[in-house]
This record gives structure tokens, sequence and C-alpha cells, in this order.
């Protein structure tokens, strides 16, 4: 019960945290002060205080679009379990649910995108849906290699099964599901290489450029929800690449958020020594990481 | 006594069978008015309430019927039988072409179509009988002629304007690959008959035969049936069959005939007990490749009833994988395997039976507004055509695989059926769960184009600019549609009792281990809570704006102050991307004039998908094929006298030969 409140509370509250770290990463990397760690959680408010400017062309699933999204990611919130515990909802296949209903988030963040009519949101849905095709299939083998090593059908024991003890058997195998997926993640979440969240040219950008229409609430609600999908990915990834376990529940919390930031820190790293790919490169990375689970999956049946 | 025959449910569906192929006669002797289609109307309303009451309950109860109907044809008993796998295949058909019949009306009046409505309603009868005699029949020969008088009944729906050139065209491509299909048919009919030394259909198991007939066998039906279903390469004559139909047509079409050849395979594989492994693997490739290839075809298309085409290839693919699933299932002994395969094919035949008539109907309703087809002349219509917007966006969920529609339920089952494989000594059937996850991510791609460029944005023509809503004749048969895709969604308890009594015929070996454990009761819940946590999230954000300045502005351009129509993001566009890496599969014709100077002229662009197995590989085996044959053509002169010498000299050798 107390695992399952301080979930909720975590998945609530600690998301746009991340986004937080990642920028305050970014400007020690460039030798500036950067906004403050919570500047993410100041702009949340500010857009819940902001009046709505909508565009005349579109239609009511422009903003539905944003609630549906932020409806399906916190149903998937539900159904990761963070660190070394249990999450609140777990049953046989609930992997497949979770990845739908990031598909179902993305149905409605391009058809928003598309309401508008304007060309840069549709180029930018245009991508997101592509490139999130192809990181599908790659979520998809790491996910099967997770069933085959733990015979497990649910995300709560197929996740926990991963211990160091399991490193030091099939290491070679998590080692290139952990960067196939690490892709996944990035790509997934439109950081760099893939996209640029901070570009100011509409023309290159992809998730931010769906998002250029929307205003107020509605945009606090993109916002979260974005933050809330790295945060689950991000849970999913550590617990492959950080399987740590201390045995006390209280301190695998305490071990889980740590890890968390320095996940944050991590993709802050990778955002401030790498250049954002060409649009073209971006499938052959994606394929890449395919190929790479599914060398892992291999790696496993043997 | 008739009292008693009358309340009997098995009289009841082959009496609905009957209304339904009588259903349009009224029309052809009432000429004038809309009453003969009224009269169609009311017809269809009456079969398929008695139809579908009486097969459900059939169905539910598990019963099996046998009638012998008196013929003096030499092909043995003429019999008829109700059994699960009949009526389970009754359901689609009653409920699609009640729905269709309802929707002609608005689409099709006798009003302003006076000409050919009666011809089309009595035609669209006749097809569903048609199909409802398919599936009950139990006799070889009465099969086929049941199998000739649908496929003929569709070549005359789909040729109805047939003053179009594309469309007779289409019309002739179908009739070629129906009856190559029909060929294949007469072979497996006649092998059947050399097998079981009778006309009549051999029990569940009843068929023993050893390795080389049954090959021959398997082949004929996979050709014959599998041309039906749109199996790639079989696929040629589909798309532009189903794109040059009415509408309502199309639906029936892509929503039930193609699953006529589906049901001939599962009623083939129901006559053998021991089906060798590689027929399962066989289909489930082709189910596979036919799913991969379909989806990317789809998502290049620019023509909304094209794109809607191939996605029922697509889908029919998903359908063979599972039942392909099920049958290496039921060749290893895996009855966990063998379960979720079948049930996912037969719950995703019931659901593509719902939600692909619901996207023809839309699209039915899109060119009913804007008289055109090209997705991208459409745009905009989502602020005049609201309720179709609403229906269609449904529809596109659905047929996406997104929860909470019911596209979602029956593809986890396949999930689920391919990742407990995953723990098996050598797991190549897993392989197939990422193929799946890749054609659900085109299919996203697929769908949110065809949402996005008909029904969002500014209008991109002025026919898109003063398009109309839809007549409620029109939007009441879709609403229905859309209400059983989500309550199939969120309740597929519902729909799995339909499908479980098929198990014991289909895959013997799930018997005995009935508790597998399906997360049914979570599924309910997570449609519940999705719809649940929208309405709580639309609710307080509501509130929240509605105390907060509110304004309206243009779309952010960039700087731009007023994008028009045509500066917009078209459908091609969306699908480019995909379109470029697919290159391999997808081939398209791009003529575009090269810009040079500071200053260029005005320059055309021209963008068509191809057909590359019609266009490069069947027409060019077919002129080949038609030079070979041309010494034929002599003999076909048309004179008379000669065509007489013909008969007496045929008659000459049969007398020497007999003597």
């Amino acid at each position: 019960m107390v695992d399952t409140i301080l979930h909720l509370v975590l998945v609530l509250t600690m998301p746009p945290l991340l986004l937080g770290v990642i920028g305050k990463t970014k400007a020690a990397f460039a030798g500036r002060v950067g906004a403050p760690y919570l500047q993410p959680y100041y702009d949340l408010a500010r857009l819940m205080r902001k009046g709505v400017v909508i565009s005349d062309t579109t239609t009511w699933l422009f903003k539905a679009g944003p609630i549906i999204t932020l409806a399906a990611t916190l149903l998937a919130a539900l159904l990761v379990p963070l660190g070394r515990h249990a999450a609140p909802i777990s049953f046989t296949g609930d992997m497949i649910l979770f990845a739908y209903l990031f598909a179902l988030g993305r149905f409605f963040t391009t058809a928003a995108a598309l309401d508008t009519g304007s060309s840069f949101e549709g180029m930018g849905a245009a991508r997101e849906v592509t490139f999130s095709c192809l990181a599908e299939p790659a979520l998809f083998f790491a996910l099967i290699t997770l069933t085959r090593l733990s015979g497990s059908l649910s995300l709560t024991p197929m996740l926990n099964h991963v211990t160091l003890f399991v490193w030091w058997d099939t290491g070679a195998a998590l080692l290139l599901m952990m960067t196939g997926l690490f892709v996944v993640l990035l790509a997934e979440n439109c950081r760099i290489p893939f996209d640029d969240p901070n570009t100011h040219l509409e023309l290159t950008m992809i998730h931010e450029v769906m998002v250029l229409d929307h205003s107020g609430p509605y945009f606090g609600c993109i916002l979260y929800g974005a933050s809330l999908k790295l945060y689950l990915l991000g849970a999913f990834f550590l617990h492959i690449a950080l399987p740590l376990s201390s045995g006390n529940s209280y301190l695998d919390w305490l071990i889980f958020a740590l890890s968390m930031i320095l996940l944050a820190m991590a993709i802050g790293v990778v955002e401030s020594v790498m250049a954002r790919l060409r649009l073209i490169r971006v499938p052959q990375l994606l394929v890449a990481a395919i190929i790479l689970t599914a060398f892992s999956l291999i790696l496993v049946v043997r | 006594m008739h009292s008693d025959v009358l309340r009997d449910p098995a009289v009841l569906v082959l009496i609905a069978i009957l209304v339904t192929a009588f259903s349009g006669v009224p029309g052809l002797l009432i000429r004038g008015g809309a009453t003969g289609q009224r009269l169609a109307t009311l017809g269809a309303v009456i079969a398929a309430f008695l139809g579908l009451h009486s097969a459900i309950s059939l169905l539910l109860a598990k019963t099996t019927t046998t009638f012998v109907i008196a013929w003096n044809l030499p092909f043995d008993a003429c019999e008829i039988g109700l059994d699960p796998l009949s009526l389970f295949f009754l359901i689609p058909i009653f409920i699609v072409f009640l729905c269709g019949s309802l929707y002609a009306n608005g689409y099709w009046p006798a009003s302003s179509h006076r000409s050919s409505e009666p011809a089309l309603t009595f035609f669209y009868g006749l097809l569903a009988a048609g199909m409802g005699l398919v599936v009950v029949a139990r006799n070889g020969v009465l099969f086929l002629m049941a199998w000739e008088i649908m496929a003929l009944a569709g070549y005359f729906l789909m040729v109805i304007e047939h003053d179009k050139e594309e469309v007779r065209r289409a019309g002739t491509v179908y009739l070629v690959a129906a009856h190559i299909g029909a060929a294949a048919l007469f072979v497996f009919f006649s092998l059947l008959r050399l097998h079981c030394s009778s006309f009549l259909f051999p029990g569940q198991g009843g068929l023993h035969i050893v390795a080389a007939p049954a090959t021959a066998l398997f082949i004929a039906a996979l050709i014959g049936f599998g041309s039906k279903a749109g199996l790639m390469p079989l696929h040629i004559w589909l798309p532009s069959a189903h794109a040059n139909a009415p509408s309502h047509v199309s639906a029936m079409l892509s929503g039930v005939m193609l699953k006529m050849g589906i049901y001939g395979l599962l009623r083939f594989f129901s006559f053998i007990a021991d089906r060798p492994l590689w027929w399962g693997v066989v289909l489930a490739v082709a189910g596979l490749v036919s799913a991969f290839l379909g989806i990317c075809l789809a998502a290049s298309q620019r023509d909304i009833k094209r794109l809607l085409a191939y996605s029922s290839i697509e889908n029919i693919g998903i359908i063979a994988t599972g039942i392909g699933v099920a049958m290496i299932g039921q060749a290893t002994g895996n009855p966990r395997l063998a379960l979720l395969g079948m049930v996912g094919a037969l719950l995703h035949i019931l659901n593509h039976s719902l939600f692909k008539p619901l996207l023809f109907f839309c699209a039915g309703s899109i060119i009913h507004g804007t008289g055109t087809r090209e997705l991208d002349r459409m745009g905009g219509l989502g602020k005049r055509m609201r309720w179709s917007a609403l229906l269609t966006l449904g529809g596109a969920i659905a047929i996406s695989g997104l929860p909470p529609f019911n596209g979602f339920v029956s593809e986890l089952f396949l999930y689920l059926g391919f990742f407990g494989e995953a723990r098996a000594n050598l797991p190549y059937v897993v392989l197939g769960a990422p193929v799946l996850a890749l054609v659900g991510g085109v299919a996203l791609i697929t769908f949110v184009k065809l949402y996005g460029a008909t029904f969002l944005g500014n209008p991109r023509s002025q026919q898109a600019a003063h398009c109309h809503e839809a007549p409620l004749s029109m939007l009441a048969p879709m609403g229905t549609l859309l209400g059983l895709c989500l309550l199939g969604g969120i309740f597929p308890q519902l729909l799995l009792p339909l499908a479980s009594p098929l198990l014991a015929t289909l895959t013997p070996v799930v018997s005995g281990t009935a508790s597998q454990p399906l997360p049914l009761g979570w599924i309910t819940m997570a449609g519940v809570a999705i719809l649940g946590l929208a309405a709580l999230l639309a609710f307080s954000l509501r509130h929240r704006v509605s105390a907060l300045p509110k304004a309206t502005a243009t779309t952010w351009g960039c700087g731009y102050l007023r994008p028009s129509g045509r500066m917009e993001y078209t459908g091609t566009a969306f699908s480019e991307i995909l379109t470029s890496l697919m290159s391999g599969i997808v081939r398209t014709r791009v003529a575009k004039a090269a810009i040079s100077g500071y200053a260029p002229p005005p320059a055309a662009f021209c963008y068509a998908p191809e057909e590359t197995i019609l266009e490069r590989l069947l027409l060019p085996l077919f002129d080949i094929v038609g030079i070979g044959f041309a010494f034929c053509r002599r003999l076909q002169h048309g004179q008379a006298h000669i065509y007489v010498l013909y008969i007496f000299a045929t008659l000459l050798l049969l007398m020497l030969w007999i003597h």
C-alpha cells in the first residue's frame, strides 16, 4: 500500500524535475549557470494560470489531443514498476497495453497537430509517426528478450527479474539491449540526436513543432505528459541499466530516485556532446537499434 | 406442426437467407419511386433480426443442424448444415447487410439513381444470400454454385457505374481473378470427391489422406480461397475492385466477402484431423507478409477507398497469421498457442467486419459530401461534417488496433500467443511479434493520414469547402457499427462466447485445457480507465480554462500571416517519409519539373502509387499468354455454320472414341 502511494506520488510530482536536471547539465557544459532545477514546475504553474489562444482552423480534436494523450500516459504510468517495486497494476499482457497506450497518445498528438492546418506541424507529425513506428520493433524485441529471460508475460516480474546476477550470466545480451533501448528512449522522447527540444527553427523540429499552437493549460498538459513519458521510459531503461537493490523498500525508493536523476544527467551529457543528426540519418539509427535488440534476443536463445 | 417448424431457429436462419435473397425482387417489379428500396430495407431488417437472433442463440447453444433438400441433380444429396463455424460467419453477413441496406437509402437513393437503384438493391440482397448459402452448403457442387452466385452478384454490384472506363477495367480484373480462384476450387472439390467418393463434405476430422494428395488439396485451397480472401500475392484484383464499387458495396465486399475465403480455409482444415506443421507455417508467413506489404501500400495511397482496400489486405493478413499460428500450436501440441492464435483470428474476423464497413461508410459519406475520392483534395471537412468526423475518428482508432476499441483486443491475443513462445526451446514463432508491432506502427501512420487529410486543417479545394453532412439514414448505421466496436473493445467477454464454440472443431488440442488465462477483466478495466481518466481531465481542464481569458487567432505560420489550404501538408506528404523508406516495396511514379533559375516558371508535380505486382508482373505475363493463345482466336470467328461443323466433328470423334 505504501509502495503504491509512493509510486503515485513520484509519478505525479517527479517527472518535470528530470527536465530541470537535463537543462542544468547542459548549462554546466556550456559554462552557464542555467535555469533553476525547479524551472519546469514554475513553467507548469505559469501555464495553468495563462489564457488560451486557439487557432480558428481547429476543431474539438485540437483540445482533446493533449487530454487523451495525458490520460493514456497516466494509465501507462500505473503499469511500469519503479525501481525494485511492483507496479500498482500488473497482469498478463500488460506490456502490450503499455506500448499501445503510447501509440494512442501518438495518434491524438499527431492528429491535433494536423488539425491546425499548418505545414510545419504536419511535417512534425509525419516525422513523429514514422520514427516512432521504427522504434516500435526495437521495444518489442527487448520485451521478447526479457520475456525469455524471466519467463513472465507481465512488466513487473519481467523487469524486476533483471539483477546483477543476470548481468553476470547474460551481460553481452543485456548490453546490446541496453544500447538499443537507450536509442529508443532518446527517439521516443525527441531528445538529441533525434530532435533538439531547444531549437528555434521550425523546419527541423519534431515534437516541439507539433505543439506550436497549443497554449495555456493545454500546453501545460503536453509539457507534463512529455516529461512523464520520459520518466516512464527512463524507469523502464533503468531496470536494465542499473538493476540495484538494497533489500530495504524505502532505501530502494531512494536508489530509484537518485538513479533517475543520474539518467537525466546522462541524457544531458549526450545532448551536450552530440549534435542533432540529419533527419535522413535518423531512420538508420533506429534500424540499428532494432538490429541490436534483435541480436540480444539471438544471444539469449543461442 | 407448422408452428413447430417455424419455431426452430435453424429454419429461421434459412428463412432469413431466403428473405435476403428476395429482398430486392419487389424493386425490380415496381418501377419508379422509392417503394422498392423501402421494401428491400424492410426485408433486410426482418432478415437480419431473424437471422442474427437465431444464429447467435444456436451458436451459444453449440448445436449442429443439417437439412437435406431434394434435388434431382446427379451430385449426391443437397445437404445444408448449420454448425458453429457456419453460424459464426453468418453473424457478420447479417450485420453488414442490415447496415448497408439502411445506408443505401441515403447514399444511393432511388429518387436520384432511378435507373441503377433497382438492380443495385437486387444484387445486394443476392450477394448477401450467396454468402449465406456458401457458409451453409455441405455439398461441393452446391458450394460452388453459391460461390459463383456470390462472385457474379459482386461483379454486377461493382460495375453498376459501368459508364466509367476505370470501373469496367476493375470489374474485368475482378472477374478474371475470381474465376482463376474458382478454377482452383473446381480442382479442390474434384480432388475431394476423389477421396471421399461423394460430393458431400466429410465431417469434422473425417478426411484421412496421405501426404501427396493432402498437399495438392492444400495448395488448391490456398489458391482458391486465398485469392478470394486477398492474401498476397493473390490480391491484385482487390484494391481497384473495392475502390470503384459504391461504398456500401465496398463495405460488403471488404467487410464480409473477403472472409468467405477465410471461411473456406477453415472449413477445409476442419476436415482433416492431423494437419501437417508446414501448413500452419505457410499460412502464418503468408499472413505476416500480406499484413506488412498491405499496410505499407495502404500508407502510400492517395485515393481514400484504395487506402481502405489495401488495409483490408493487412487485416486479412493478421487473420491468416492467427490461423497459421493456431495450426502450428495444434500440430505441435501446444494448446496455449492454438487457443490464443485462433481466438485472436476469430475475434479479428468479427472486429474487421465491424470497423471496415464503418470506414467504407465514412468514405462514402465523404464522397457523398465532396464528390471526390482524392485525399489530397479534401481537408477541413470536420467543421461541416461533425458527425461523420467523429465516426471516422472512432473507426480509425479501432482499425489501428488501439485501446479502448475492439481492434486492440484481437491483436492483444495474437501478441500474447507470440510472447508465450519466447519461452519455447526454439522461439521462431515469437518473431511474429515485432513484425506485428511494425504493422501496427504503419497502420497508425495510415489512419492518422486518412483522418488528418480529410477532416482536419483547411479545405484544399472548392469541393471540400462546400461539403455537406450525410443524412441520418447514413449516419445511423455508422453509429451502430462504432457502438459495436466500442462495446467489443471494452467488453470482450461478450464476443468470446461467439468464438469459443468453434475451437473444438478447429483446434481440438485446446479442449481439456479450457482454463487458459485471458486478461479479459483487465481489458475492460483499461478501457473504462482510459475513458474515465480522459473525461475527468477534460472536465477539470474545461473548468480551469473557463476562468481564464480566451482568444482565437490564425494558426502560427512562423511569421507568415495567412497560410492557405494550398500550403497545407497533404496526405501524400504525410506518408512520404515512410514511402521513401519502403521504396523497395512501395513503388511510386513521380513526375516533376526541374526548378531552375531565380524566378522559376510554374511547374507541375504528379504522384501516383504503382500496382507493382499487377503492372510489372501479371499484365506482361498475360500479354505473353495472349500471344500464345492467339491461334485459338482463329477458331472463334463468329461464323455460325462453321460452329455447327465443330459440333459435328466433336460428336463424331466422341462416337469413334466410345466404339
